[in-house]
C-alpha cells in the first residue's frame, strides 16, 4: 500500500500510450479512446478524492460541485468575456481552491456523516447557483459553444488528440501524488486517518493537513471540469449533480479505497460501465450495475486493485 | 377579486410546511432506527417510501383489495424488502466499514430502483386519497383531508416507536445493541436479529411514509433517492440517531422549504434549507438535539 | 513498377469496395432518446414510435427497395453519454442521419457534434435554441427539429389569453430545463402581448407540493396561471390549484400536459385546465377536412393496437422526425449532405404537430397554428374555441 513499485507504472504507461493505436485497428472498439477521455477527466477528480478520502479518511459528498466550478468558470470566461482557454482553466482551479478553503475550514471540523451531510449539501446549493444564474450559465438548459482547446495554434480537435493531453495531465498528477504519499505530508495523512486523538498529540496540525488535502483534490476536480467543458464544448447543470457525487464515491469503492491505482482503475471501469457497457443490458441496466457494485462491496471490499494481491495470496496458499 | 390576507397566507405555507416535514421526519426516523443499530446510515430508505407507495397502487388500485386490508399487506411486503436488504447486502459483508456499508446501501437502492422501474414501468401512479379530496377551508386556510393523515401517521409511529423502545423487552434489547453491542452480545442478546430487526422496522415506516405520501404526490420509481437526501438531512439537522431530533429536523426542514417558497424566490427553496442546515451545524457539530459524545466516530 | 500501382489499385479498390458496400445494402438510421431516467416519459414513447414508423417502412418493402436499420441508443437523459453515443452513430454506425434526443439540454449538447461531423441530426426536443444560433442568427446549418418550439405554444397561450381578456397573470414553472426554457419565453414574449407577469415562481421536479407558491400567487390576485412543466409535477399543481380554491384563476398548461393519463392522474382536478396541443393528441376532434386528420388518426391506432396504451404527444414528435428522414432518403437516398439540402426546402409535409415549411431561416417550420387550444371537459380534451 505505501510502497508504489516501478513496474506496474512503467506497464500502465506503456498501455496508456499505445491503448489509441490498438483501439484504431479494431473497428468494434475504434470509439474507446473517446471514452477514455471522459474516463481521464473522472480519473482526475478521484486521484485527488481517494487522497482525501482513503488516506486522510474525510469524506466527500459534493466533489461534483467543484468539478462544475472548474467547467463553468471555463465556460463562462472563454464564451462571454474572450479570456484565454488556459488562463482561464487556472482561474477556476483557483475559484475551485478559494471555494474549497472557505468551506473546507468550518465543515472539516465535523465528522463521519454530519461531514458527509455538510459537503453533500454543499453540493446542492452550488448546482442550485448554476441552474438559477441563467444569466451567466444558460440556466438548465446548458451553457454552448465553448470552444476546444488548442497548444501553440494547434488545435485538439479529435478524440485522440484530447486523449494524450487528458491522459498525460492524469500521470503528471499520478506521479506528484505518489510523491506526496511517500512525503512526511503523506504519513501525516495516514497518522490523521488512523487516529485523530493520536496524530493531534504528536503535533500534526490536523485541521490544517485536512483542509490542504481537501482544497488539493478541489483543484483536480476544477482541472478535470475545465478539460470536460473544452471536450464537451457544452455544459448543464444535470452533469455537475449530487448524483455525480456518488457516481465518484462509487469509483472510489470499486477501485479500490486505499490505493492511487485503485482510484484511476475506478474511473476507468466505472467509465466504461455507465457509458458503454451496460447499455446491452437495457432495461435492466441499472440493476445490473447495482448488482456489480454490490458483488465488488461484498466479495472484494478493498476494490478491484486489491484483487490481484488477494488472487496471489489464494495461490501461495 | 377578494383580497387575501398576509396573515391566512403564513398559516397555509405553515400547514404546508408541517405536512411536507412530516415526511421528511417519518424517513429520518427511519434512518435513526438503523444507525442506532448499526450505525450505518442506510441510503436505501428513500427506496422504502418510493415501494410503499408503489406496492400500494397495485394492492389497493390494481388488486382492489380494500383499504384496511391493503395498509398491512403493503407495509409487510416492504417489511420484507427491508429484511431482504439485511439479509443479501449487508450481512454477507464480512470486514464491514461503515463506507463499505454505505456503498452496499447504495448498491442496494440502485437495484431496488431498478426493479421498481421493470415492474411498475416510468409513469406515476395515483392513490384515492384516505377520506376523500374535498379540501377543508378553516378560516380561508386550506387542508386537505390526507395532510391530516400524514400528520396523523408520524404521531402514531412515534408514539408507537416510544412504547415500543420503553415498554417492550425487544425494544429495550435493540437500545441496548445502540448503546454498547458488545455489552449486548455479552448478556445475551442476538445482535444479529437485532440489526434485522431494526432493517425490518424502517422499511416498515418508510412503507407508511410512501403510501400516506401517494394521494398527494403521486409515485413513481424515481422518487426515493430525493427523499432519502431529505429525510438524511432532516436526521443529521436534529441530530444522527435522536427520534425526537428526527421529527424536530423534519418539521423545520419542511418549514423552511415552504416559507422560502412562498416569501423569498421559489427557485433557491432547497437551497435556503440546505444552508440553514450548514449554519446549524457549524454552531452545533451535532445537530440540535444529537450528542458529540454519543456519536462514536467509526473510521471510513 | 506496375505491379506496385496494381497493389495500390486493388487495395484502393478493396477499401473503397468495403466502404460502400455497407451503405448499399441498407439505410443505417440512428436515434437517440432518453428511455430511461428523469426524461424517460419523453423518451419512451418516442423510442416505441420510431420503431413502429421503421417496421412500418420496411413491411412496405423499405425506401428505394433499401431496408431501414434503425438503431436506438438510451442516453439516460446524462449529456456525457448523450454526446459519446452521437459520436458512435456517426463514426461507428455509419449513420447518415440521426433523430433525437428527446430533451433540449441534451439536443444542445450534441449540437457541436453534428456541426462537426456534417451529419443531419433531426431533435425531438422544444427548445428555440437547437435550432438558432446566437451567434449568426440563423439556424446551425445540419440541425432540425420537429416538435413546435416553446415560443409557439406561448404566443398560442398568450392569444388565447387576449381572446378571453386576460392581461394579468402568475407564471410557475419547473427547475429543469424544460420550464426553464419555457419560462423565457414567456417573460420574453408577454410585453408583446401586453400582458403583465405579477409572480413568477418555480419548483423542484420531485417537489411533492407546490402550495406554498401558489398560496403566494393566490395573494397577487391574477386572471390567469400557466404552469411550464413536464411529468408528475404537473399533475400536482393543477391537484394543488384546485384544492386552494383558485377554480375563478383559470389554469393554463405548457403543451408538456399532452397526454390523457396526466387527466386521469389530476383525479377530477384538471377541469377546465387550458393547454396548447398538437393535432396528435386530438385527433379524433378535429374536423374531417383538417389536413392532419388522416396521419393522426392512422398513428394514434397504429399506436393503440401495438403498445396498448395512450399516446403521448411526445411521440408524435419522433413520428414527424422519422418520416421526414423517410421523405428525405426517398427522394435524395443516403447522401448527408443531399438532405441536409432536401430538409431544408421541404415544404408541406404533413406531420403529427403541424404542417411544416422548412426554409434557410427556419429548421423547425412550424406555426403558432400547430397547436389547438383544447380545454379539459369532462374528462377529456374538447377544442377551446
Amino acid at each position: 500500500m505505501l510502497r508504489i513499485r516501478k513496474a506496474p507504472m512503467l506497464a500502465g504507461a506503456l498501455l496508456i500510450l499505445v491503448f489509441p493505436w490498438i483501439a484504431s485497428r479494431v473497428p468494434a472498439i475504434s470509439h474507446y479512446p473517446d471514452l477514455m477521455v471522459f474516463a481521464g477527466v473522472y480519473a482526475l477528480i478521484t486521484i485527488g478524492l481517494s487522497l482525501l478520502m482513503g488516506y486522510a479518511g474525510q469524506i466527500s459528498l459534493g466533489h461534483a460541485a467543484f468539478f462544475g466550478i472548474g467547467a463553468y468558470v471555463s465556460g463562462v470566461l472563454t464564451t462571454q468575456y474572450g479570456v484565454n482557454a488556459w488562463l482561464a482553466m487556472l482561474l477556476g482551479a483557483l475559484a475551485a481552491a478559494v471555494v474549497a478553503v472557505a468551506i473546507g475550514a468550518p465543515s472539516l471540523k465535523l465528522r463521519g456523516h454530519y461531514l458527509a451531510m455538510a459537503t453533500l449539501a454543499f453540493g446542492i446549493i452550488i448546482n442550485i447557483v448554476f441552474r438559477e444564474e441563467a444569466r451567466w450559465t444558460g440556466g438548465p438548459d446548458g451553457m454552448v459553444g465553448i470552444s476546444g482547446l488548442t497548444v501553440f495554434g494547434y488545435a485538439l480537435d479529435s478524440a485522440g488528440k484530447y486523449y494524450y493531453l487528458v491522459w498525460g495531465i492524469v500521470a503528471a498528477v499520478f506521479l506528484f501524488t505518489v510523491n506526496l504519499i511517500q512525503s512526511p505530508t503523506g504519513r501525516a495523512l495516514r497518522a490523521i486517518h488512523a487516529s485523530e486523538a493520536a496524530s493531534a498529540a504528536m503535533g500534526i496540525p490536523i485541521a490544517r493537513y485536512k483542509v490542504i488535502v481537501f482544497t488539493f483534490s478541489a483543484v483536480l476536480a476544477a482541472l478535470a471540469g475545465s478539460l470536460y467543458a473544452h471536450y464537451m464544448n457544452f455544459i448543464n447543470p444535470a452533469t455537475f449533480d449530487l448524483f455525480f457525487s456518488i457516481k465518484l464515491i462509487i469509483m472510489i469503492a470499486l477501485g479500490g479505497m486505499h490505493s492511487i491505482w485503485g482510484a484511476i482503475i475506478g474511473a476507468i471501469i466505472v467509465a466504461f460501465l455507465s457509458l458503454e457497457w451496460l447499455h446491452y443490458f437495457e432495461e435492466f441496466e441499472i440493476v445490473v450495475y447495482g448488482a456489480v457494485l454490490l458483488l465488488v462491496t461484498i466479495f472484494l471490499p478493498e476494490g478491484l486493485s486489491g484483487a490481484p494481491a488477494k488472487l496471489m495470496a489464494r495461490m501461495r496458499r | 377579486m377578494e383580497t387575501f390576507p398576509f396573515l391566512n397566507q403564513l398559516l397555509q405555507f405553515l400547514v404546508t410546511g408541517l405536512t411536507v416535514g412530516a415526511i421528511y421526519a417519518m424517513v429520518a426516523i427511519g434512518f435513526n432506527i438503523i444507525y442506532n443499530v448499526t450505525e450505518i446510515i442506510n441510503l436505501a430508505q428513500g427506496e422504502f417510501v418510493m415501494l410503499g407507495g408503489l406496492v400500494m397502487v397495485s394492492v389497493h388500485t390494481s388488486l382492489g383489495l380494500p383499504l384496511l386490508l391493503a395498509f398491512p399487506v403493503t407495509v409487510l411486503v416492504v417489511t420484507l424488502v427491508g429484511v431482504l436488504l439485511d439479509r443479501l447486502a449487508i450481512r454477507p459483508i464480512r470486514k464491514p466499514s461503515v463506507m463499505t456499508l454505505i456503498i452496499a446501501t447504495v448498491a442496494a437502492s440502485i437495484i431496488i430502483k431498478g426493479l421498481a422501474m421493470i415492474i411498475w414501468g416510468k409513469s406515476p401512479y395515483d392513490l384515492p386519497a384516505f377520506s376523500g379530496r374535498t379540501p377543508i377551508d378553516i378560516g380561508g386556510v386550506i387542508i386537505q383531508p390526507q395532510y391530516l393523515w400524514v400528520i396523523g401517521f408520524l404521531v402514531a409511529v412515534a408514539v408507537g416507536l416510544t412504547l415500543f423502545f420503553n415498554r417492550t423487552i425487544l425494544g429495550k434489547a435493540m437500545g441496548a445493541c445502540a448503546d454498547n453491542p458488545d455489552a449486548a452480545r455479552l448478556v445475551g442478546i442476538n445482535v444479529r436479529h437485532m440489526v434485522l430487526l431494526s432493517f425490518a422496522l424502517s422499511a416498515a415506516i418508510g412503507a407508511v411514509a410512501g403510501l400516506t405520501l401517494t394521494p398527494i404526490a403521486l409515485m413513481d420509481y424515481d422518487r426515493g433517492a430525493m427523499l432519502a437526501i431529505k429525510g438524511f438531512g432532516a436526521a443529521i439537522l436534529g441530530g444522527l440517531g435522536s427520534f425526537p431530533g428526527a421529527i424536530l429536523g423534519g418539521l423545520i426542514l419542511g418549514l423552511i422549504e415552504s416559507l422560502s417558497a412562498g416569501m423569498l424566490a421559489s427557485g433557491y427553496k432547497d437551497a435556503y434549507a440546505l444552508i440553514i442546515l450548514l449554519a446549524v451545524l457549524f454552531i452545533r457539530p451535532s445537530g440540535i438535539l444529537g450528542n458529540l459524545e454519543v456519536t462514536r466516530f467509526k473510521r471510513f | 513498377m506496375v505491379k506496385k500501382v496494381a497493389m495500390v489499385f486493388l487495395v484502393c479498390l478493396a477499401i473503397c469496395g468495403w466502404a460502400i458496400q455497407p451503405a448499399l445494402a441498407e439505410y443505417t438510421v440512428g436515434a437517440i432518446f432518453s428511455v430511461t431516467g428523469g426524461a424517460s416519459f419523453l423518451g419512451d414513447p418516442e423510442k416505441k414510435t420510431a420503431e413502429m414508423v421503421v417496421e412500418k417502412i420496411n413491411k412496405a418493402g423499405g425506401i428505394n427497395g433499401q431496408q431501414v436499420k434503425l438503431i436506438v441508443y438510451d442516453d439516460e437523459s446524462d449529456a456525457t453519454k448523450c454526446n459519446l453515443l452521437a459520436k458512435k452513430l456517426i463514426t461507428q454506425d455509419k449513420a447518415v442521419a440521426v433523430i433525437g434526443p428527446s430533451v433540449s439540454g441534451l439536443s444542445l449538447a450534441v449540437v457541436p457534434v453534428f456541426e462537426k461531423e456534417q451529419t443531419p441530426l433531426i431533435s425531438c426536443a422544444a427548445s428555440y435554441k437547437i435550432v438558432h444560433d446566437e451567434k449568426t442568427g440563423k439556424p446551425y446549418p445540419w440541425i432540425f427539429k420537429t416538435p413546435q418550439s416553446d415560443s409557439l405554444a406561448v404566443e398560442a397561450i398568450y392569444t388565447q389569453m387576449q381572446k378571453m381578456g386576460i392581461s394579468k397573470i402568475a407564471i410557475i414553472s419547473v427547475t429543469e430545463a424544460f420550464g426553464a426554457s419555457g419560462r423565457e419565453e414567456l417573460l420574453r414574449l408577454a410585453p408583446t402581448y401586453k400582458i403583465e407577469i405579477v409572480a413568477d415562481e418555480k419548483y423542484g421536479p420531485k417537489d411533492t407540493d407546490m402550495m406554498a407558491q401558489l398560496t403566494k400567487i393566490k395573494g397577487f390576485a391574477p386572471q390567469a396561471i400557466i404552469n411550464w412543466s413536464v411529468g408528475p409535477s404537473q399533475v400536482t399543481v393543477v391537484r394543488n390549484w384546485r384544492d386552494l380554491g383558485m377554480e375563478k384563476i383559470t389554469f393554463f398548461q405548457s403543451h408538456g400536459f399532452g397526454s390523457r393519463k396526466n387527466i386521469e392522474l389530476a383525479a377530477g382536478a384538471a377541469e377546465g385546465v387550458f393547454c396548447p396541443l398538437g393535432a396528435c393528441n386530438i385527433a379524433e376532434l378535429l374536423p374531417a377536412d383538417h389536413p392532419q386528420k388522416q396521419v393522426t388518426m392512422e398513428y394514434m391506432n397504429d399506436y393503440k393496437a401495438k403498445y396498448n396504451e395512450p399516446l403521448s404527444s411526445f411521440g408524435g414528435h419522433a413520428w414527424d422526425a422519422m418520416n421526414l428522414l423517410a421523405d428525405a432518403l426517398k427522394a435524395v437516398g443516403p447522401d448527408k449532405a443531399k438532405i441536409r439540402a432536401y430538409l431544408e426546402t421541404k415544404k408541406g409535409f404533413v406531420g403529427q404537430h403541424g404542417v411544416f415549411n422548412f426554409s434557410a431561416d427556419d429548421h423547425n417550420g412550424l406555426t403558432k397554428e400547430a397547436f389547438q387550444m383544447v380545454v379539459v371537459k369532462g374528462k377529456d380534451w374538447a377544442l377551446a374555441n
